[in-house]
């Protein structure tokens, strides 16, 4: 070892993030005190980001295997079949930390490192989504949050042209210090040529690939585990800036590269770096890495090894190229004109050795980077308020005027369209794109079959913040939910858990029945979880966001033309509603928060059976050809589903009349968001046959109206409720979300 | 008559190749082939197709770098020799960098990337993108850009306008012009031009997205039926 190097001590480790403890255990481990290399690595590989430390026990508990799996949590990304030779490869993952600091970037690289884990699994990705949350846009910053983050997310996946086919976002006070951005990317490959990012054959040659090596992003995984305060915006050194052209040069390089057999492993280098990536693939494979840092391809002059070890400058992968297939690597980057430098090779020693100037300036276990690194159990503490009480329609009163009431619900920003938001999403691209957009799911197909893959993302926080159990089942149902709509089976799901502080024993109790709900409803679907993302420590000043897990679904389509889209197609048609009644509650509702201001109160009560039932029934309803449009209720109840069921794609719309019926009060008819419904327009002729599938899946369905004319009509218990011209509808449904954005 | 063989060219950062390479062959039933932007030759090609995307990342201004590629020297040949050559949406851009065609695209009025579905109505019919259109019909396609907003000054745009090279406006299904119906703030609602000779011609918003129901529309499909027809005459 290098003898130029000063030696830390505990000052230093409680500054680069570790506790005494954890400092007192790599000592222990190790032997002797780490030198600022190695205490930079061990640090960051020791983050929460990294490690896991707190959510690794309790995400222990998700059903991951099934007979489509191919890839498990512990990729870079999740696969699963999906028949014909295929694979979807998928994930969602956080870039909740640096969107704050610096939005454009922020959420630009979140779409820039998603997609890198999944081209690095050696599928071409094929669409994208995202999942927001802001604050209120009355609030100046909040407007310019979001208009930065969604031109980052928009600038980025256009670049790279894979097309954005959905996402969903949400508003809420705790958003306003705390903004979420969880970036989806989703990529087929043949089943039989997904890389994984393993090393296990010593004298395999490791290759730096793409971007050169700069001081940004250094520290960023410490960064995004630790609370922010009112300097947080002084941390933009540690946002990355994101080259779009340069990933998208990297991406078809690899793909490249991945038809032959010159590579033993690949890794996408993200969180932590050099250090991470090479930590990690040598571990999972036993081996071990000698890694020369003088040979890293830099843009910058005098870096110290430990920035060099650190840094998270984007659009880099590390590649482990079996010996004397090197020149192959070599030409196909020199055609795209990138960096490729070999930098280190495998070993045996099991040892991420790093030099630097000549020397050797570090050597750690790799082990001791990833499998060691320490695991908690923290303490969880459900809140006092827990369980909240029911809040029912009769406790609120009734709006004077339901006409103003239905607008005023579906032009808010919580409801209102998100156009204003895809249209800045190139959501075309790849001619694939068959279901837009704005609807259940975004669905492509695959050309030269007959597949499609649908997808969606789910979760609310309300809901999760009241009952988190009951918050996760109901984001796992409504992404299922969605699914079943077009008529697509789910086969895998991926989740990226947004939480606060974990030392919180509050914070630990949602985290745990989060999972703990989300389990409930996987397992009753049949679902496993491929992979995911933990992001916690999204709290400012003390203050933490509501726990928001976010779910990702992937169906199949067997044949994509039974899809089935959500806006009503024929005068005539009539309108059925499937699944359970209402009841009368309102907790934790749009409703409750549009009209009183108010997030508490319980979320429904997850009906998993029903559930089951309803999804099968609308997917046989699809297969059969029976309905001919289909449309979950889930946030805003039925008014929003009938509103959304108006407006087609290719700006054409067609009114419709409903008459609801009195077995529960007007607002919770209208507004109430009980689970398990889907609201489904088939032909008159056809209507037998929706009752006799309904039957056969034991789904309560009733007619509920008919499509046609230029107004949308609800009566609700015989009074003549919602009388509304298309245009009103549109003009609040349409261009609400634009005005609040705007404003 | 034969088929005819389209080129293709590929810059790096273009990402619509495969999709005008499918409408090409699968949906016009023409022989075509991607052609890598270092190509200096474009031998054996009768046509040639700029596809949509980003080219050399449009850092600068969108095709600005593209016009260096050593493909625009065969390409600018073409285009001389009277041979079809037009531009889809970054390809557009690309033809007017080269001076292949005219004007310049600003940065939409929005200052935003729009990707939607707009109309759009045949001005003429001597292009190859509209051989097969009648006057004043109109046509459902989508667009998406980000610098789609063409521009050119006064006098230059009194005098494409007399030499009837606009092909294309952005308007309503009718075919009234309206500013809703402007997606990006493009003057006198031009969405596609021609050059004088008629056959090289661009336009902004994507045939290639529009060929079948299931993507939405199939207005696409007469544009490409039009220069099938157009290289055939």
């Amino acid at each position: 070892m290098s003898g130029g190097e000063s030696v830390p001590g505990l000052e230093e480790a409680l500054a680069a993030g570790l506790t005494e403890a954890e400092y007192g255990e790599i000592r222990k481990r190790l032997g002797r005190t780490p030198n600022v290399n190695e205490l930079a690595m061990l640090s960051a590989m020791w983050s929460e980001h990294c490690s896991y430390k707190s959510s690794k026990r309790i995400l222990a508990g998700f059903p991951t295997e099934g007979p489509q799996v191919l890839q498990g949590p512990g990729e870079n990304a999740g696969a699963v079949a999906i028949g014909r030779g295929l694979a979807a490869v998928f994930k969602v993952e956080s870039h909740n930390h640096p969107t704050f600091i610096e939005p454009y970037q922020g959420a630009a690289t979140g779409v820039g490192g998603i997609l890198r884990d999944v081209f690095t699994m050696g599928a071409r990705p094929v669409a994208l989504m995202n999942a927001l949350r802001f604050g209120p846009l009355d609030i100046p910053k909040n407007r310019a949050l979001l208009s930065g983050a969604v031109a980052g997310i928009a600038n980025y996946g256009n670049s790279m042209g894979i097309p954005t086919v959905g996402g969903e976002v949400a508003f809420e006070t705790c958003h306003s210090l705390n903004p979420l951005v969880n970036a989806f990317a989703l990529g087929v490959a043949p089943v039989d040529r997904i890389f994984l990012a393993r090393a296990d054959h010593p004298g395999d040659t490791v290759f730096c690939v793409g971007a050169k090596t700069g001081r940004d992003g250094i520290h960023g995984a410490s960064m995004a585990s630790a609370e922010f305060d009112e300097a947080a915006e002084a941390k933009l050194p540690t946002v990355q800036v994101g080259d779009p052209f340069l990933e998208k040069l990297l991406m078809e390089a690899c793909l490249e590269l991945m038809r032959g057999d010159a590579l033993a492993g690949v890794q996408d280098m993200g969180a932590a770096g050099l250090t991470c990536s090479s930590a990690e693939m040598a571990s999972r494979g036993g081996a071990g890495i000698l890694m020369d840092l003088d040979r890293v391809p830099q843009r910058e002059t005098g870096m110290a090894a430990w920035e060099l070890l650190l840094s998270e400058s984007q659009e880099r992968m590390l590649l482990v190229v079996r010996v004397g297939r090197e020149r192959e690597v070599e030409r196909v980057f020199e055609r795209w004109d990138l960096d490729a430098a070999a930098v280190g090779r495998i070993t045996g020693d099991g040892l991420l050795r790093v030099r630097h100037g000549g020397g050797e300036v570090g050597a750690v276990p790799c082990r001791l980077l990833t499998d060691e690194a320490p695991v908690y159990e923290r303490p969880r503490a459900a809140p006092e308020s827990f369980p909240e009480p029911e809040v029912r329609a009769g406790e609120l009163g009734e709006p004077a005027d339901w006409n103003r009431a239905v607008l005023r619900l579906v032009g808010s920003p919580g409801l209102a369209s998100r156009r204003h938001i895809y249209e800045q999403y190139d959501h075309m691209v790849r001619s694939d794109t068959i279901a837009r957009p704005g609807g259940d799911a975004g669905v492509v197909r695959i050309k030269g079959t007959p597949l499609g893959l649908a997808m969606t993302l789910d979760g609310n926080g309300r809901y999760s913040l009241r009952d988190p159990r009951r918050g996760g089942a109901l984001a796992v149902s409504e992404a299922c939910r969605n699914l079943a709509a077009v008529g697509a089976t789910p086969v895998g799901a991926t989740n990226c858990l947004n939480f606060g502080n974990p030392e919180k024993p509050e914070v630990m109790w949602q985290l745990a029945e989060s999972v703990r709900g989300m389990t409930e409803a996987l397992g009753a679907f049949g679902v496993p979880i491929t992979g995911g993302n933990v992001s916690l420590y999204n709290e400012t000043d003390g203050e933490g966001i509501f726990p928001t897990p976010v779910v990702g679904v992937v169906g199949v389509l067997d044949d994509v033309s039974t899809l089935v889209r959500q806006h009503f197609v024929e005068e005539g048609d009539l309108v059925f509603l499937l699944g359970p009644d209402a009841d009368d509650a309102l907790g934790a509702s749009e409703y409750l928060k549009v009209f009183h201001g108010r997030t508490d109160g319980r979320p429904p009560a997850p009906g998993l059976d029903a559930e089951l039932r309803l999804h099968a029934a609308l997917r046989s309803l699809a297969a059969a050809g029976i309905s001919r449009s289909a449309k979950d209720l889930s946030e805003g109840g039925l008014a929003q589903a009938a509103v959304e069921s108006l407006f087609a794609p290719d700006g054409s719309c067609i009114g419709a009349s409903l008459a609801l019926g009195d077995s529960v009060p007007a607002t919770t008819a209208l507004f109430g968001e009980a689970s398990a419904r889907a609201l489904v327009s088939v032909r008159p002729a056809r209507a037998d046959a929706l009752a006799a599938v309904a039957e056969r899946h034991r789904v309560p369905a009733r007619r509920v109206g008919r499509v046609g004319g230029e107004s949308l009509r609800i009566r609700v218990n015989g009074d003549e409720a919602v009388g509304l011209s298309l245009d009103r509808v549109a003009d609040s449904f349409l261009h609400g979300l634009a005005r609040a954005a705007r404003a | 008559m034969a088929r005819r063989r389209f080129a293709i060219p590929v810059f790096p950062g273009t990402n619509c190749e495969e999709d005008v390479l499918h409408a090409l062959r699968a949906v016009a039933g023409q022989e075509a082939e991607l052609v890598w932007h270092q190509e200096r030759s474009l031998a054996g090609f009768d046509a040639a197709v700029i596809p949509g995307g980003f080219a050399h990342g449009d850092y600068l201004r969108a095709g600005a770098l593209a016009r260096f590629s050593p493909v625009m020297e065969p390409l600018a040949a073409m285009a001389e020799s009277g041979r079809l050559v037009v531009g889809i949406c970054n390809g557009f851009q690309i033809l007017q960098e080269a001076g292949l065609l005219p004007g310049a695209m600003q940065r939409n009025r929005s200052l935003a990337y729009v990707c939607r579905d707009v109309w759009v109505r045949t001005e003429e019919t001597g292009s190859p993108f509209t051989a097969a259109l009648t006057p004043g019909e109109t046509i459902r396609l989508p667009v998406g850009h980000a610098e789609g907003n063409f521009h050119l000054p006064d006098r230059d745009l009194e005098r494409l306008e007399a030499a009837g090279q606009v092909i294309f406006r952005y308007s309503e299904p009718d075919g009234s012009l309206t500013e809703a119906a402007n997606p990006n703030g493009s003057r006198h609602h031009i969405a596609g031009v021609r050059n004088r000779r008629g056959n090289v011609a661009a336009l902004m918003p994507h045939p290639d997205r529009a060929w079948e129901p299931a993507l939405g529309g199939t207005g696409g499909l007469r544009l490409f039926e039009s220069l099938v027809r157009w290289s055939e005459s």
